[in-house]
């Protein structure tokens, strides 16, 4: 919101008979005409709501929604069950214990994915972004097999793990590399090379480099990487959990379309859902933990 | 003070003799002959593209991809044009960077103290100003007690008023430290400001060298200063009266 400036040549200048007969004492005069606008001051904090309601409202909204269409009958309760309908669902399947059971095998699943995930595909984009010779080796092979979809891989799990835990977790494991892979691939190699040459002439060693500058430099990356891998963590629980499962949340949902039950379904759909806000929010907090040095925007 | 021990030991706190170095076979420097004394302040100046920051890269051991002899002292520190902060180290941390062992927190204090950063040492890069962010990474060449002291261009992103003092806490540092320094600079007037000797650089070589005897600290209205100055100007092709018009 800068002061604008006058228009350069405006037809009838305010104060012509001075105007004419000395310019510069015009241009000068002018100036006291100029066509000024106050720079209105806007509070740097313009909604009073704490942060954490703002971030509730949409949900609660949606639900708001959901109610409303279910209650006037647009909804009705063998397609898609009322929320209140559903909370007493959940609430009978988590006070018969199958719930919890189903969430803990389930997150137990993902935890061991993401813990085989990240530490494959961190190592590997550690080889291949530090060392050229990493790169030549690793990259392509990696590019080539991230194009597979790695759900189409699931009847070979089967064949090769049995049905047991372990092609569910190999599956995760599978979703969750090549993500952190590719992110913290760019983020090591997106390492401005000015503070590389600042740390040589430090006299840093080769792994006080990579501990002090390359690691730190890459973290954005890989915090992008982790958001990107959480959720497709989610997304391969549940193929993995439909095909073969004896338990789990994907369990219980196959199970309840057997029976019809919608409800079930809808509630495992909603345990889902918060078991993916859960993550974010973790994520988010290491964000706000391991990058608070960083300049960048932050929105308004 | 020399890195090698096979070579005769110079007096000199850098000895170059016969340096080249090219890019794609274009010699950037070709031949370069250099003596520092020990504690001297010697001033590089030179048009763009004339080699001086290669050089200065050489000496700070960033390009080793060179012919001829160079040695310089072990303990040895650059400052660059931009501050080269590691964004996700505080000040104090940055400081320490790289020093060998496990060097503490309090080491850190009365380098920053030396620079008038000491309030500042819990700070994060990116809240520094400009200015600060300059003394910060100054102090993070200092507390490795250089022998020798790189600077490239420090003061060429500073405003003109942040640039005067920061000008001045070079020259102070120096004064109380007695380390070699060598300044890369395009600004005349600051190399008389500080140097004992304004080196000229073009096409790879040193082809002037210039004493300045003033007395310090010296001020830039000394007829003698002028006189210097425009010497140097012309020796780079200003025309110092048109300038001065």
């Amino acid at each position: 919101m800068s002061i604008s400036h006058a228009p350069p040549s405006s037809p009838e200048p305010d104060i012509s008979a001075i105007s004419h007969s000395v310019d510069a004492a015009a241009a000068h005069l002018d100036r006291g005409f100029l066509d000024l606008q106050p720079v209105v001051p806007v509070p740097s904090r313009r909604l009073r709501i704490p942060r954490w309601l703002r971030r509730t409202t949409g949900p609660i909204l949606l639900l708001a929604l959901w109610q409303l269409l279910t209650s006037t009958g647009v909804l009705t309760a063998d397609v898609f069950a009322s929320p209140g309908r559903i909370a007493q669902v959940g609430w009978d399947l988590v006070r018969d214990g199958s719930l919890p059971s189903a969430m803990g095998i389930s997150l137990r699943r993902v935890a061991f994915g993401l813990l085989f995930g990240t530490a494959v595909g961190t190592g590997l984009a550690l080889v291949s972004g530090l060392f050229r010779i990493g790169e030549d080796l690793v990259d392509a092979p990696v590019q080539m097999l991230r194009t597979v979809p790695f759900v189409g891989l699931i009847p070979l799990f089967i064949i090769w793990f049995g049905i047991g835990e372990a092609p569910k977790i190999a599956i995760i494991t599978l979703g969750v590399t090549f993500p952190l892979y590719l992110n913290v691939y760019a983020g090591i190699r997106g390492v401005d090379s000015q503070l590389i040459e600042a740390g040589e002439s430090l006299g840093l060693s080769r792994w006080g480099l990579v501990r002090h500058v390359v690691l730190p430099g890459a973290l954005p990356g890989a915090l992008t990487g982790l958001r990107y891998s959480l959720g497709i963590a989610w997304l391969a629980l549940v193929f993995a959990e439909q095909v073969n499962a004896d338990a789990g949340i994907g369990f219980l949902m196959v199970q309840a379309r057997d029976f019809l039950r919608t409800d079930v379904i809808v509630v495992c759909l909603i345990v889902y859902a918060f078991l993916g806000l859960l993550a974010d929010f973790v994520v988010r907090s290491l964000e706000r933990l391991l990058l608070q040095w960083r300049p960048t925007f932050t929105g308004r | 003070m020399a890195t090698d021990v096979h070579r005769p030991v110079t007096k000199s706190a850098v000895h170059v003799e016969g340096l080249a170095r090219a890019f794609d076979g274009r010699a950037v420097i070709d031949g370069l002959r250099l003596d520092i004394a020990p504690g001297e302040f010697v001033a590089l100046l030179g048009r763009s593209g004339c080699g001086k920051s290669t050089l200065l890269r050489i000496l700070a051991g960033l390009d080793r991809d060179i012919q001829g002899t160079a040695l310089v002292p072990r303990r040895r520190a650059v400052a660059f044009q931009a501050p080269r902060l590691m964004p996700w180290k505080k000040v104090w941390r940055n400081v320490l960077l790289g020093l060998p062992g496990r060097p503490e927190r309090a080491v850190t204090e009365r380098v920053l103290d030396e620079v008038g950063l000491g309030h500042r040492a819990d700070a994060w890069p990116k809240t520094l100003s400009g200015g600060e962010a300059q003394r910060a990474s100054l102090a993070r060449a200092l507390v490795r007690e250089p022998d020798l002291l790189l600077l490239d261009e420090p003061f060429g992103a500073l405003d003109a008023l942040t640039r005067i003092k920061a000008q001045r806490l070079v020259g102070e540092v120096w004064q109380r430290r007695g380390c070699a320094v060598l300044l890369v600079t395009h600004d005349v007037e600051e190399a008389v400001l500080l140097a004992d000797r304004v080196l000229v650089m073009d096409a790879g070589r040193i082809v002037h060298e210039q004493r300045v005897d003033l007395d310090r600290p010296r001020g830039i209205t000394d007829p003698r200063f002028a006189a210097l100055r425009a010497a140097l100007l012309e020796r780079l092709g200003v025309d110092a009266a048109a300038e001065a018009a």
